[in-house]
């Protein structure tokens, strides 16, 4: 590969997800960023209690973001053949973490409200 | 008690993060180059992957220039989608596209074939009777698969009675998989083939005796499938390290190779396949044969004298300048892709790095100046072993590995991120490529 565009990347995704699949999940992660930010602001802190919950649930994160990619892409676990394979995988189980968290505690945020104490 | 145990944001915060990811985001854009003025005729033969990414690229280089591009085929086929097309991963479908779809407005799509080529007058006839003057001519019209020169085989065979071609199109490539899914389920002997002459590809028969292997040994369990390889010399692959990676491979997955074997007909009836070697015909039984043609130029091509005279004698390639895709007789044509007489490189991967060589020579010459870059024979095979694996080979003409990704990506090692861009990124990276844009 010679050059690599942030076009490229993107179509890259689409190809990989499809084209619905993944501006569906471009619009999901924006609004839940979107709602991420909003509850900062508003609070004007971050939540321990709340955190706390958001990382429970990022093992779960995890192994869902694994599991989706490897079925998306016909592989297996037994694919995995070196170390930038490892590598690779730890992202993609990094990036749900991640996800899952930031999701948790938006939602934790927006429906139990900014009283709740700790 | 929420002050000891929180974190304190602010809008400020926020809005220094998003004005420097904007920053960085407008800092990596690249600045566009200037456009040269000039009234040039440029035809391009052929709107496969070579010919419209050339039309994408020269729109943009070009400022006035008169661009005619050729082909009778509505239809645009991303071919190393045939690959997984053959083994039931994808539709048909996923190879197919409309020609015009991917060319800039700027540019006249004729669909009609190229008919003769004048070299000495600078005109290209058409199959419809047009007439087209030239100044640069781009030979891009790709290759012919000679499925008439393998004794008792015909197209129609495809899908039945076990006989596989997925070379030849997309809906061969699906009825290749019924043959082959059949052969996976009940198990057999597996013929599978490559063709004497220069070839698309030449990892793709690998990939497919690799999948087929694969998937069969997960349906029908171990044990129950006998795997040959044909070669047609006395390599697995044309260089040699890689060679030498498969024949190992080979040997772990208990696939036979043949060396020297070049299939010469085919019994659809009694299943038996003739192969030419050193020591005379010798016939193989088969309950699944893939067959892969021999490959040459259009017979248009090899009409008109741009043909090497004294090589490829039987196959009619371009003889053109291995580094600058130059006509060594007629510096006013180019020609790449599957086309180009070149020792390597018949892959869409080549042609990506063959486009800009080709872009930067013609426009230098539209200037009055000489251009600079080379092509080095890069050609690059996602030589997938697995459903799931794929070893990213790339090379050049001098058989020297050349790998893009030095120390992440090891091209001999079986490795799912290979099998991703196989899968997934590849055909990303080629649709960008026909837009010109990588």
């Amino acid at each position: 590969m010679e050059q690599l565009t942030p076009e490229t990347l993107i179509a890259v995704f689409e190809e990989i997800f499809g084209g619905p699949l993944f501006w569906g999940m471009v619009a999901v992660a924006v609004a839940v960023t979107l709602a991420y930010l909003y509850v900062l602001i508003r609070d004007r802190s971050m939540s321990m209690h709340k955190f706390l919950w958001a990382q429970l649930s990022m093992p779960v994160g995890a192994v869902a973001a694994v599991v989706f990619v490897l079925a998306i892409t016909h592989s297996n676990m037994r694919d995995i053949g070196g170390p930038i394979d490892v590598i690779v995988l730890l992202g993609v189980a990094a990036m749900g973490a991640v996800g899952l968290a930031i999701l948790v505690y938006t939602v934790q945020s927006l429906f139990r409200g900014s009283q709740q104490t700790d | 008690m929420t002050s000891d145990n929180s974190i304190h944001t602010s809008r400020r915060t926020f809005l220094g993060l998003a004005l420097g990811g904007l920053a960085t985001a407008a800092s990596v854009r690249p600045a566009p180059a200037q456009r040269v003025q000039t009234k040039a005729r440029i035809v391009i033969i052929g709107a496969g992957a070579a010919g419209t990414s050339v039309a994408n690229r020269l729109v943009e280089r070009l400022d006035g220039a008169s661009i005619t591009i050729l082909d009778p085929s509505a239809e645009h086929l991303y071919q190393p989608g045939l690959s997984l097309v053959a083994v039931g991963l994808r539709p048909a479908s996923y190879t197919q596209s409309n020609t015009a779809d991917w060319l800039p407005k700027d540019v006249t799509l004729i669909p009609e074939a190229a008919a003769a080529i004048d070299a000495e007058a600078k005109t290209v006839g058409t199959s419809d009777g047009q007439t087209l003057s030239y100044d640069f001519l781009v030979v891009a019209p790709g290759l012919v698969l000679d499925h008439d020169a393998i004794e008792g085989f015909s197209l129609d065979m495809v899908g039945s009675n076990g006989i596989g071609a997925l070379y030849a199109g997309p809906q061969y490539a699906a009825k290749t998989w019924e043959a082959a899914s059949k052969f996976t389920e009940d198990g057999g002997v597996g013929v599978f083939t490559r063709p004497v002459t220069e070839m698309k590809c030449a990892g793709a028969p690998l990939k497919h005796t690799f999948l087929i292997e694969d998937i069969a040994t997960r349906t029908a369990g171990a044990g129950k499938h006998e795997m040959h390889y044909a070669a047609h010399d006395g390599a697995l692959f044309g260089v040699p390290i890689v060679s030498e990676k498969v024949r190992m491979l080979f040997g772990d997955r208990g696939i036979t190779p043949h060396y020297r074997h070049v299939l010469k007909a085919v019994d659809g009836g009694r299943k038996i396949a003739t192969f030419e070697t050193p020591d005379g015909d010798t016939e193989m039984e088969y309950d699944y044969l893939h067959v892969i043609p021999p490959q040459r130029a259009p017979e248009v091509i090899r009409q008109s004298g741009l043909s090497w005279a004294d090589k490829w004698t039987d196959q009619g390639w371009v003889e053109v300048d291995m580094k600058t895709l130059r006509h060594l007789r007629y510096p006013d044509i180019f020609a790449l892709g599957d086309v180009a007489g070149v020792p390597k490189g018949k892959t869409a991967a080549s042609v990506k790095w063959q486009v800009p060589v080709v872009e930067d020579h013609l426009v230098a010459a539209i200037e009055g100046r000489e251009g600079r870059a080379a092509y080095d024979g890069y050609t690059s095979c996602p030589l997938i072993t697995r459903v799931g694996r794929a070893m990213l080979v790339e090379f050049d003409y001098h058989n020297n590995l050349v790998p893009s990704f030095p120390g992440m990506i090891a091209p001999l090692e079986e490795l799912w991120i290979s099998w991703l861009m196989k899968e997934v990124a590849l055909k990303a990276t080629y649709n960008a490529m026909l837009r010109g844009k990588a």
